[in-house]
């Protein structure tokens, strides 16, 4: 698992990237009520802004980590939002990427990394 | 270096677990370890305690007659003071001249002087505008050692009964004082969640063990700040600086229950509060827009701040909105054209540049269990 420092988790799955939110971001948020995902066959820059969530209080945008294209979004939180506070890391992913080269990974941070960067 | 006023229960608070966050220069707790949904859903279903320390606890002494203190107090009010019974509270609106919302309160008649509870962000000014008006009947005496706890809920009689006997017979916006280990509590029923329940006022050195006591008893758990905003929005209660403020009259945040016959054209003391002239009027003829509850179709969220069309038309902005826990869906109030203020009236809200269906709809979202 890599993290990115708007708390996203991407995980490689075969030749695609799923990616979704840490329980730290996750417990941050607070209950989350909604979720807007992308269009599959969509184009994305890192940066962009692909993803709305809204918990009991707010808003937040969650960013594209990596340059690719969304090919699977999880439409399960259209209906379950909460599946986000529930098992960020499982059930609670977003959408699944496909990149042109895999080891740009290898420039995110690992586990520990991110666990320093949180505290 | 922080400016932030800590509550007199700021230990508790951090003991249990709360996350701080500023609100009207006040570290307030926003939310418990169980969070704002559980929280909210625990409210409606059991009881929650609520900090609202923060508010503003003022007396006003009458110099001369009691009745010299009301007639003043409704100088700076659309309101029937004067009919008040002691023992007996009443919701209140400062106005300004030009028929805009000061602040909104809660005043009581306790015999001798009466009680008045003011938001936290508008205390200073509201009691300056009290000296500066009411100077002359009465000393303004603003309560500076007590802290205020809100109960609420359906377990909240049972609960506070056990420490207070005395509370069981109360009826919605009695106000009473009422003895506990030798302390004198001012307790009021009433609250701002659409939940049947009181509000509390101990002296600061007894609010620990006091609060400690209430959160002993069987289904009370303290609540933030988070949820006291989603239960009164699902009560359809303004918000003062949100949903109502000085750009707000009365009768366009739909109000006019406040607004007692006495004080309305052809009422016995008609008018003589600040902006009669507009609210006067707009009581006969109607305001140009509405305070109106929405909900969006979808599962979105509206927010403040949300604009609102009819058609192609700019018709409003939403004040306050987010989720609902109990409604289960997102929910919102917000100011619109009277024209497109009827219920069912079909609008769109502009959301992340797109234009989302929303429906006017009746207020409150969820039904008031007040103890009438």
């Amino acid at each position: 698992m890599k993290y990115t420092e708007d708390h996203e988790w991407l995980r490689v799955e075969g030749d695609l990237v799923v990616v979704g939110i840490t329980e730290h971001a996750a417990t941050q948020l607070g209950d989350i009520v909604f979720v807007e995902l992308p269009e599959v066959e969509t184009m994305v820059a890192e940066g962009d802004e692909v993803v709305v969530i809204e918990s009991v209080k707010a808003a937040s945008d969650i960013l594209a980590p990596l340059d690719g294209e969304i090919v699977e979004v999880n439409d399960k939180l259209t209906t379950k939002p909460g599946l986000v506070n529930e098992d960020p890391t499982g059930a609670g992913w977003f959408f699944k990427m496909q990149i042109d080269d895999l080891s740009v990974l290898d420039g995110l941070m690992d586990e520990d990394e991110y666990l320093e960067m949180i505290g | 270096m922080s400016d932030l006023k800590l509550l007199g229960l700021d230990d508790l608070h951090r003991e249990l677990g709360a996350r701080m966050v500023p609100f009207a220069g006040y570290d307030m707790p926003v939310q418990y370890p169980m969070g704002v949904m559980a929280e909210h859903l625990h409210c409606r279903a059991s009881a929650g305690l609520f900090d609202v320390s923060h508010m503003g606890q003022v007396i006003l002494q009458p110099k001369g007659s009691f009745e010299a203190l009301a007639l003043g107090f409704e100088s700076l009010m659309p309101v029937d003071v004067l009919s008040l019974a002691p023992g007996r509270q009443r919701y209140g609106l400062f106005t300004n001249d030009a028929g805009g919302i000061l602040d909104d309160l809660m005043f009581a008649n306790r015999g001798d002087h009466m009680l008045v509870v003011v938001n936290a962000a508008c205390k200073t000014a509201d009691i300056a505008h009290m000296k500066a008006h009411l100077s002359d009947i009465c000393d303004v005496i603003p309560v500076n050692n007590r802290a205020l706890l809100a109960l609420q809920g359906p377990l909240a009689e049972t609960a506070l009964a056990r420490l207070v006997p005395g509370v069981a017979p109360m009826r919605f916006m009695d106000v009473a004082v009422l003895p506990w280990q030798d302390t004198a509590l001012w307790i009021s029923r009433s609250g701002y969640t659409g939940e049947d329940g009181y509000e509390i006022s101990v002296p600061d050195v007894l609010a620990d063990r006091f609060a400690r006591a209430l959160l002993a008893m069987p289904g009370v758990a303290p609540i933030g700040l988070g949820a006291r905003d989603s239960l009164r929005l699902e009560a359809g209660l303004c918000l003062y600086g949100h949903d109502i403020d000085t750009a707000t009259s009365p009768v366009e945040a739909g109000l006019t229950w406040a607004i007692q016959k006495a004080r309305r054209t052809d009422g016995i003391r008609e008018g003589g509060f600040p902006g009669a002239a507009r609210i006067l009027t707009e009581l006969f003829t109607g305001p140009a827009r509405k305070r109106v509850g929405l909900r969006p179709d979808g599962r979105a969220p509206m927010r403040e701040g949300t604009a609102l069309f009819h058609n192609e038309t700019s018709t409003g902005t939403i004040t306050s909105g987010g989720f609902g826990p109990s409604v289960g869906a997102p929910i919102a109030m917000g100011y619109v054209d009277t024209g497109h203020a009827a219920e069912g009236t079909a609008l769109l809200a502009e959301l992340r540049g797109k234009r989302l269906p929303l429906t006017v709809s009746p207020l409150p979202f969820h039904p008031t269990s007040y103890k009438r």
